[in-house]
């Protein structure tokens, strides 16, 4: 199995390689990729710069060009798939129907791949991409068990790419506006989820609230650590009770079910987090090279989580294991 | 300009489904009406042995139809129902997962506002896929609205125009959730609740609504004051999505702003005497948040 790790910075691209990183994925520093967050993300010099390094250590560039174009600019993003192709970016990866029919019209021997924006969660959506597009590879909706993985692979001959640590989205990708209902900042749209911008921490006598655009999304005792708030990892009051309604703060780590996803056929992992910094990158990129290695070898020792990465130091299995099924 | 009435997002009892559309039938003034279980397909079954009657009714009193397809396609079985209902010669298919298109390609059919469609590249795509019709993503503001207008003349354009607004599916079950009860084993929680279950902040802020695997707003979208601008921007369907009122008049005072027999401003007064305590907003439509509500 491929291992992709995140770059958010040329730095990063090359710390994830020689961590051991099979490929890297990274965006342009505009709205045309889903963490168009400030600081962050490649120009076009610095992708050709970065798509040399990894050429050269024999590691692949996927460029995310996965937000939906903006009506009346959608040049913008046709130029970033232009611009990503001459640079000889290894495979493009795509959420809008639009853009991937322009990709496989304008460019039809580059290699495309579906972003997880485009919600495919099924057999039958995967043969429309492929059909459709010439799709090589769909990265899988964190909404799957490793056994419904495995169903999906037995009926499509498309590769398949799924996340193994980082963030984890509850509701379905590509699918959610509760980001920009409370803020207006939208992943599909501007490529942020509950942006920073948008944040406030207010000290009270009990405590620490925190905010985003306004509503309250998380209160934490004095002695508690408050985290980001996250909309969907907020907590929250219904008439049966307070709490987290819809997950824990809590980070995938899939670590212990690299054996099952390898089973049931899966590509490539992925690791989330091009928003992280060069400690993280390195740490976990070395991590899942180590665990990937073992399971090569056919040894099953020191396949462990991950845990001080995490957000909250909290780790999950996901949708992976159903266990709420 | 069409008005629509969206399907039912909640879990009503089944005879309560049937007589809601049939008083839809012969008294709201709404051109078309999309019918079917979207939300979970668990709850389907429930409604199969009343649809055949609900659409000879809607049909009979010359409202066109629209079929639901499932928003989140998972199992097996979810695909076949799909698959069968997008090879179906009955009613139009509204489309809202990709999942159909393999099958449904070609032939006719209506784009529901689950599709992402946020540009004017893919509205084409779908319309030489077949869509005669598209209800655009909630969150997609006017001036978008209006170039995909633009762009695919051919094709009817809808806005989400009245009701809570849905902003997330998921695979998991949160009304399961919160009554500690497995999806698989879930008792039909979500029948206790034929409005949703409010969802607050610790300090009681109203701001979402829970509807088992999905998730919508508090406030209830009121595009009644954007009428003249929707219009404007080509628009040529509003959609009102039924909550627990009465949405034969909610229907009845969006037709009389339609035919101008009414001032805005008075209506959206009505709809606030017809769907009480719940707050209003338009903010998708001005590119400001969600939840937020400016009078035109």
């Amino acid at each position: 199995m491929e291992l992709i790790c995140p770059a958010g910075t040329p730095a990063a691209l090359r710390s994830a390689i020689d961590a051991g990183a099979d490929a890297v994925y990274c965006g342009f520093n505009d709205e045309t990729n889903a963490r168009n967050f400030p600081g962050l993300n490649f120009s076009r010099d610095e992708l050709r710069k970065g798509i040399a390094f990894a050429h050269g250590r024999g590691a692949k560039i996927l460029v995310a060009i996965n937000t939906f174009p903006r009506a009346s600019a959608t040049a913008l993003w046709q130029r970033a798939v232009d611009d990503a192709v001459e640079a000889g970016a290894d495979a493009l990866i795509v959420a809008d129907i639009g853009l991937m029919d322009y990709v496989a019209r304008r460019h039809p021997n580059q290699r495309l791949h579906v972003s997880v924006q485009a919600a495919a969660a099924n057999p039958d959506a995967i043969a429309f991409y492929v059909e459709t597009f010439g799709a090589r590879r769909v990265v899988l909706p964190r909404v799957l068990s490793v056994a419904e993985i495995a169903e999906i692979m037995r009926e499509t001959r498309c590769e398949t790419e799924v996340f193994v640590f980082g963030g984890l989205c509850v509701m379905a990708e590509g699918r959610c506006s509760l980001s920009s209902y409370a803020t207006g900042k939208s992943p599909n749209m501007q490529g942020v989820c509950s942006p920073a911008s948008h944040v406030a921490y207010e000290e009270t006598g009990r405590g620490t609230t925190s905010r985003l655009g306004g509503f309250t999304i998380n209160c934490f005792a004095p002695q508690e650590a408050a985290g980001y708030p996250t909309l969907c990892k907020g907590r929250f009051s219904t008439a049966l009770g307070d709490g987290y309604i819809f997950e824990d703060p809590v980070s995938l780590d899939a670590t212990t079910l690299l054996a099952g996803l390898r089973s049931a056929g899966v590509a490539a992992l992925k690791i989330e987090g091009r928003q992280r910094g060069r400690a993280y990158i390195e740490s976990v990129v070395r991590h899942f090279r180590r665990a990937l290695d073992t399971l090569e070898d056919g040894s099953e020792a020191d396949i462990v989580s991950l845990t001080p990465f995490t957000e909250g130091q909290a780790s999950t299995l996901g949708a992976y294991r159903k266990t709420w099924r | 300009m069409q008005l629509s009435l969206g399907p039912v997002l909640y879990n009503w009892a089944p005879e309560r489904w049937r007589d809601f559309y049939f008083r839809i039938a012969e008294e709201a003034p709404v051109d078309v009406v999309s019918v079917g279980e979207i939300v979970c397909s668990k709850r389907a079954p429930f409604f199969t042995e009343y649809l055949p009657d609900v659409i000879e009714r809607l049909e009979g009193a010359g409202k066109q139809v629209l079929l639901g397809s499932l928003i989140l396609v998972s199992l097996r079985r979810e695909r076949r129902q799909t698959e069968e209902l997008c090879a179906a010669d009955g009613p139009l298919v509204e489309v809202n997962d990709l999942t159909c298109l393999r099958s449904i390609r070609g032939r006719p059919h209506a784009i529901g506002p689950y599709v992402n469609i946020y540009n004017e590249t893919s509205a084409t795509f779908h319309v030489q896929q077949g869509a005669t019709r598209i209800c655009l993503p909630p969150e997609l503001p006017i001036s978008s609205a209006a170039v995909i207008a633009a762009a695919v003349p051919e094709a009817l354009i809808e806005i989400f125009a009245f009701g809570r607004v849905p902003l997330a599916i998921s695979a998991r079950c949160y009304h399961a959730r919160l009554h500690k009860l497995s999806k698989d084993n879930c008792r039909f929680v979500c029948e206790k609740d034929p409005d949703g279950l409010a969802l607050k902040t610790l300090d009681q802020q109203e701001f979402l609504t829970v509807n088992g695997v999905q998730t919508l707003s508090h406030a209830c979208t009121n595009l009644i004051g954007d009428i003249a601008a929707l219009r404007e921007a080509g628009i040529g369907s509003l959609r009102l999505s039924p909550q627990d009122c009465d949405m034969v008049e909610v229907a009845r005072t969006f037709r009389d702003v339609l035919d101008g027999g009414r001032s805005a401003e008075d209506a959206s007064g009505r709809l606030s005497e017809l769907y009480p305590g719940v707050a209003f907003a338009n903010g998708f439509l001005r590119g400001q948040p969600g939840f937020s509500f400016a009078q035109a």
